[in-house]
C-alpha cells in the first residue's frame, strides 16, 4: 500500500515534468507549426546552467532562477538567429536543421563542461522526507517538484485561456492570416512563444537534474517521450499534452514498479527478470499504437484544417 | 421509368448540431445530365462528398447501379464506375499530362503490384491515355508537365483523367470554376458531347450553363431538396424563385 | 534540354559507380587500408541510405525510425550467431525476415496517420526497438553482443577477407539501387510517386492508398535490414546504439544531402557526410559543433542536395 501511494506520486510527478516539456512543444507547433528536436537540448541546458549557477552563486533559488531566466534568454536567441528562418518551409527541414542544432549543443555542452556528468546537489530544507498521510513519508523535494509543475500548468491554463496574449497564441493557432490582418506583430508573438516554450523546457531539464545526473543527450530519450505525448495527446493541444503527459508519466512509472512482480506471477522468475524491463519500457508505446488505431490524430485534436 | 443509377435516400448529416444534408433523397436515371445547384451553404459539398466516399452519411443509404455504396471506400466506388472531378483542381502536379491519365487507366488495368517493367513505356496505356487527352483536346500537351498547363487545360485534364477510369456515371464539381468565357464555352460543348456517352452529375454554379446542358435540376437549399424537375419547370417553380434565382448571390458568383 | 546538353547528374553517377568499383585496387596499391575499411562503412549505409529515399524521396514517407532496421538485421545475425548458427544462409534470410516484419507492423500503425505525426510515431516505434534492444540481458543488453565468427557462406565467399567483404557489401548496394530504379519506373512505382503527389486524387482514381505504402514501406525496410545484417558483420558487433534516434537522423541527413528522390543522390549523400564527419573528426574532437551548423545551412540554403545542384548546373 505504502509503496504504491509513493509510486503513484512518482507517476504523477514525472508526468507533471513530462507536461512541462511537451507544452513547449505542442505550443511551438501548434502556433508556428514549427517540428523543434532541439526542445531536448532547451532541456539539458537549463539542467546545466542550473548546476553552473547554484554552484556560482551558492544558493539554490537564486540559481535556479537565473537559470531559468538563461535558458529563457537562450531561447529567444535560437528563435532570432536560426528558427525563425524555417517557419513555413517543410517539417522535413525543421527535423534536419533541428537536428543539426542537437549535435551542436551536445558538443558545446562536452566542450564548456566536459564529457563527464554534473551533480545538482539539493539544499538541505528540500531532502527531508515530509509524512504525506500518517506513516507515509514522501521526499519533499518531489512534492515540490509536483507542486511547482502543478501551479505552472494552471497558470499556463490561466494564460492561454485568460490573457490578450492567449488569445493571439489561440487565434495564431487557428488562423495565422488573421492574425496578421489584426496588425499584430507576428514575429514578437513567435519570439515570445518559442521563449515560453524554451524556459519550460529548462524548468523541467532543472527540476529534473537532482533526481538524474545532469549529462549531455539527457534531453534525448525524454524528448522522445515528450513526442509520444503529443501524438496521443493531439499535436497542438495543450490540454491533450497535459492528460498524455499524466497518463504516460503514470503507466510508465507504475509499469517500472509493479511489472516485474506481476509477471513473475505468470512466467519462471528467470524469465520474468529478462522480460520485465523490455515489456515494461514497451508500454508507452503499446499506449500510443492503441490509441493512434483508434484516434489518428490524437486524442484531443487541435480543430485545425 | 427505368431504375435509377444512383438512389440516394433518406440521406442525412450532421456535424454536430448543425443539420448539413437534410433527409435528402435523389434519384439519377441512366444518360441523362443532372444538375444540382443550390445558393452557397446548401450542402451541394457535403452531399458530394458523401456520394465519392470522403464522408461518412449519419443515416440514409446511397445506391448505385443497385448496390449499397453509402459506406464503400473512395477507391472502391471508383472501380464501380463512379468517377469525379475535382472543384479545386486536384491533380498529380509533378507529373506530365499524359501520366496523370496513363495512372487512371492503370487503375482499371489490375491490381499494380508489378515491381519491374516501365509503366511509361506500356502501350496499352500510353494509348488509353492519349485516347482520352485527345477526348477533351489535349492530345498536343500530353507530354507537359500539369504545372506548366493553363487552369483551363488543368480542367479539361480533370475530365480526360475521369474518362480514363471508364466511369458509368460523373460527378463533376463545378467543372466551370475560375474559367474564363472562352475556356467555359469549351467545356460546355464538351460536356454537351460527353453526355451523349456517360451518366453525369453536375455541381454548378453557372446558369448558362446548367440550363443549357441539364435534363434535370435538382435545386437544395439547407441540405434539403426543394425541386427536382427539368429546366423549363425549375425556372417557373415558384419557390426555386423565392429561394434562390432571386438570391443575388447568384449574380455576384457568376463572373 | 538540348540533346547535346550532358546531365552533369549521370556524371557523377558514372564516377560513383567507377570510383567505389576500383576503391580496393587504390588501396592495395596505396597501402592505404583505412580507407578501405571507411568505404565498406559508407557502402553499407549507402544502402540503407538508397532504402530509406525509397519510401522518403519516392513515397513521401517521412521515416524517422529507419535504423531500427539497421538494429533488426544486425541482431538477427548477432543473436543467430551467439546460438551456435553460423551459416549466412540462415541469418541473412531470417534478418530479413525479421526486417519485413517489423516494417509491416510498424507500418500498418504508422500509414494510419499524416506528416507529421508519422515522422514522429516511427521516431518512436524505432526508440521502442532500442529500448528492447537494451532490455535482451541474454544478449548483452546496453553493453551490446559481440559476433566472433562473421556469417559463413559455404566457401562461397569469405566475409573475413577485406576485399571479398568490401564487394559483397557493394553488390548489395548495386543491387539495391537497381532494384529502386526499377521499381520506380514500374506501375507500382508510378503508384507510390503519384500518393505522394496527391493522395485523394489517386483514391479518387481507385487505387488503395494503404496497401500499396505499406508494401513499399516493407521492401524499404527490408532492404534496410540486408544493411544491417552486413554492419553486423563489418563490425563483428552489434549494440542498440545502432538502433538510435540519431542514427535515423544520420540516415535522413544522407538521403537529403545527397538529393531526395534521385537515384544516386543518397549514394553521394551517404559518401559526402561520412567522409565530412571522418575529415573534422581528425580536425577536431568537437566536429559536430561544425557539422551540425553546417546542417542547418545546408537546410536553409542548399534545396534539393547535391544531386539537385549538379542537376541545376547541367539544365543552362
Amino acid at each position: 500500500m505504502l509503496l504504491v501511494v509513493e509510486q503513484f506520486l512518482n507517476g504523477l510527478q514525472f508526468g507533471l515534468l513530462l507536461f512541462l516539456l511537451a507544452a513547449g512543444l505542442t505550443l511551438v507547433f501548434g502556433i508556428m507549426d514549427l517540428v523543434n528536436l532541439a526542445h531536448g537540448s532547451l532541456y539539458m541546458m537549463g539542467a546545466y546552467f542550473a548546476a553552473t549557477f547554484v554552484a556560482w552563486s551558492g544558493n539554490f533559488i537564486i540559481g535556479i532562477l537565473l537559470a531559468l531566466g538563461a535558458t529563457l534568454l537562450l531561447g529567444i536567441v535560437l528563435e532570432v538567429v536560426a528558427l525563425r528562418h524555417l517557419y513555413g518551409r517543410d517539417h522535413l527541414d525543421h527535423v534536419l536543421a533541428t537536428f543539426g542544432l542537437i549535435l551542436f549543443f551536445n558538443d558545446l555542452v562536452r566542450l564548456v563542461w566536459g564529457p563527464a556528468g554534473l551533480a545538482l546537489p539539493l539544499p538541505g530544507w528540500l531532502t527531508v522526507p515530509v509524512q504525506i498521510i500518517p506513516g507515509v513519508f514522501y521526499p519533499a523535494y518531489r512534492l515540490a517538484i509536483i507542486s511547482v509543475a502543478l501551479a505552472v500548468a494552471l497558470m499556463l491554463y490561466i494564460v492561454v485561456m485568460r490573457t490578450r496574449l492567449g488569445m493571439l497564441i489561440r487565434a495564431g493557432a487557428s488562423n495565422r492570416e488573421m492574425i496578421g490582418a489584426l496588425g499584430i506583430n507576428i514575429k514578437l508573438l513567435y519570439t515570445l512563444v518559442f521563449g515560453l516554450g524554451a524556459a519550460l523546457a529548462g524548468l523541467a531539464g532543472l527540476m529534473e537534474a537532482p533526481i538524474l545526473t545532469v549529462q549531455i543527450g539527457m534531453g534525448e530519450n525524454i524528448l522522445i517521450l515528450a513526442f509520444v505525448i503529443i501524438v496521443i495527446g493531439g499535436i497542438g493541444s495543450i490540454r491533450g499534452a497535459f492528460v498524455a503527459a499524466i497518463l504516460v508519466g503514470m503507466i510508465d512509472t507504475l509499469g517500472r514498479a509493479f511489472l516485474p512482480d506481476l509477471l513473475r506471477g505468470v512466467l519462471s522468475s528467470a524469465a520474468a527478470s529478462t522480460a520485465a524491463p523490455a515489456l515494461s519500457s514497451m508500454l508507452i508505446y503499446l499506449l500510443m499504437a492503441i490509441v493512434l488505431v483508434a484516434r489518428p490524430e490524437g486524442l484531443f485534436p487541435a480543430s485545425r484544417r | 421509368m427505368t431504375e435509377a443509377l444512383l438512389r440516394i435516400e433518406n440521406l442525412i448529416k450532421r456535424f454536430g448540431g448543425i443539420v448539413a444534408t437534410d433527409n435528402l433523397s435523389l434519384d439519377v436515371a441512366p444518360d441523362e445530365l443532372h444538375a444540382i445547384i443550390g445558393p452557397n451553404g446548401a450542402g451541394k459539398t457535403t452531399l458530394i462528398s458523401q456520394l465519392i466516399g470522403q464522408l461518412r452519411p449519419s443515416a440514409g443509404t446511397i445506391r448505385f447501379a443497385g448496390e449499397d455504396i453509402t459506406y464503400l471506400p473512395a477507391w472502391k466506388r471508383s472501380h464501380l464506375g463512379l468517377a469525379r472531378s475535382f472543384q479545386i483542381t486536384s491533380l498529380l502536379r509533378d507529373f506530365t499530362a499524359a501520366d496523370n491519365v496513363a495512372m487512371a487507366a492503370q487503375a482499371r488495368d489490375g491490381h499494380s503490384f508489378r515491381f519491374f517493367g516501365n509503366a511509361r513505356k506500356e502501350m496499352g496505356l500510353r494509348e488509353a491515355a492519349l485516347a482520352a487527352l485527345a477526348r477533351v483536346g489535349l492530345a498536343d500537351r500530353a507530354n507537359v508537365m500539369v504545372s506548366r498547363l493553363s487552369h483551363g487545360e488543368q480542367r479539361e485534364l480533370e475530365l480526360a483523367v475521369a474518362l480514363a477510369t471508364k466511369p458509368r456515371l460523373l460527378l463533376l464539381d463545378e467543372p466551370m470554376a475560375g474559367l474564363g468565357a472562352t475556356e467555359s464555352a469549351r467545356m460546355v460543348r464538351l460536356l454537351a458531347d460527353l453526355r451523349k456517352e456517360v451518366t453525369i452529375v453536375l455541381v454548378e454554379h453557372d446558369m448558362n450553363a446548367v440550363f443549357a446542358l441539364a435534363d434535370r435540376i435538382t435545386v437544395l437549399v439547407y441540405g434539403r431538396v426543394i425541386a427536382s424537375d427539368v429546366p423549363a419547370a425549375i425556372r417557373v417553380n415558384e419557390e426555386v424563385r423565392r429561394a434562390y434565382l432571386g438570391d443575388q448571390h447568384v449574380v455576384t458568383r457568376h463572373g | 534540354m538540348k540533346p547535346s546538353s550532358v546531365d552533369y547528374r549521370n556524371v557523377v553517377a558514372a564516377l560513383v559507380v567507377v570510383g567505389l568499383l576500383a576503391l580496393p585496387l587504390f588501396s592495395q596499391l596505396t597501402g592505404n587500408f583505412f580507407v578501405l575499411t571507411l568505404f565498406t562503412r559508407i557502402v553499407i549505409f549507402s544502402l540503407a541510405a538508397v532504402s530509406l529515399n525509397l519510401i522518403m524521396g519516392y513515397g513521401g514517407m517521412m521515416s524517422f525510425g529507419h535504423a531500427a532496421y539497421l538494429g533488426i538485421g544486425g541482431y538477427a545475425v548477432g543473436i543467430l550467431a551467439a546460438e551456435g548458427i553460423g551459416s549466412g544462409f540462415i541469418q541473412w534470410p531470417v534478418a530479413l525476415a525479421a526486417s519485413a516484419l517489423f516494417a509491416l507492423v510498424i507500418g500498418a500503425l504508422s500509414l494510419r496517420t499524416r506528416g507529421v505525426y508519422f515522422i514522429m510515431i516511427t521516431l518512436a516505434f524505432a526508440q521502442m526497438a532500442y529500448y528492447v534492444a537494451s532490455g535482451l540481458s541474454r544478449y548483452g543488453g546496453d553493453d551490446g553482443l559481440t559476433i566472433y565468427k562473421r556469417s559463413g557462406f559455404a566457401g562461397l565467399i569469405n566475409l573475413s577477407n577485406r576485399v571479398e567483404f568490401y564487394y559483397l557489401c557493394l553488390f548489395c548496394l548495386f543491387g539495391g539501387v537497381f532494384l529502386v530504379w526499377r521499381i520506380v519506373n514500374s506501375r507500382f512505382g508510378l503508384v507510390v510517386q503519384g500518393l505522394r503527389s496527391n493522395e485523394q486524387r489517386m483514391q479518387a482514381i481507385g487505387f488503395p492508398a494503404k496497401r500499396y505504402q505499406l508494401v513499399c514501406f516493407v521492401i524499404s525496410g527490408t532492404m534496410c535490414g540486408l544493411a544491417g545484417a552486413l554492419l553486423a558483420n563489418n563490425t563483428d558487433f552489434i549494440s542498440p546504439a545502432v538502433m538510435y534516434w540519431t542514427r535515423s537522423g544520420d540516415l535522413m541527413v544522407m538521403v537529403i544531402l545527397g538529393g531526395m528522390g534521385s537515384l544516386f543522390g543518397p549514394v553521394v549523400g551517404a559518401i559526402v557526410y561520412l567522409v565530412l564527419e571522418e575529415f573534422l573528426s581528425q580536425v577536431t574532437e568537437y566536429w559536430a559543433m561544425i557539422m551540425g551548423p553546417l546542417l542547418l545551412l545546408i537546410v536553409l540554403f542548399g534545396r534539393g542536395g547535391i544531386l539537385g545542384l549538379i542537376g541545376s548546373f547541367s539544365r543552362d
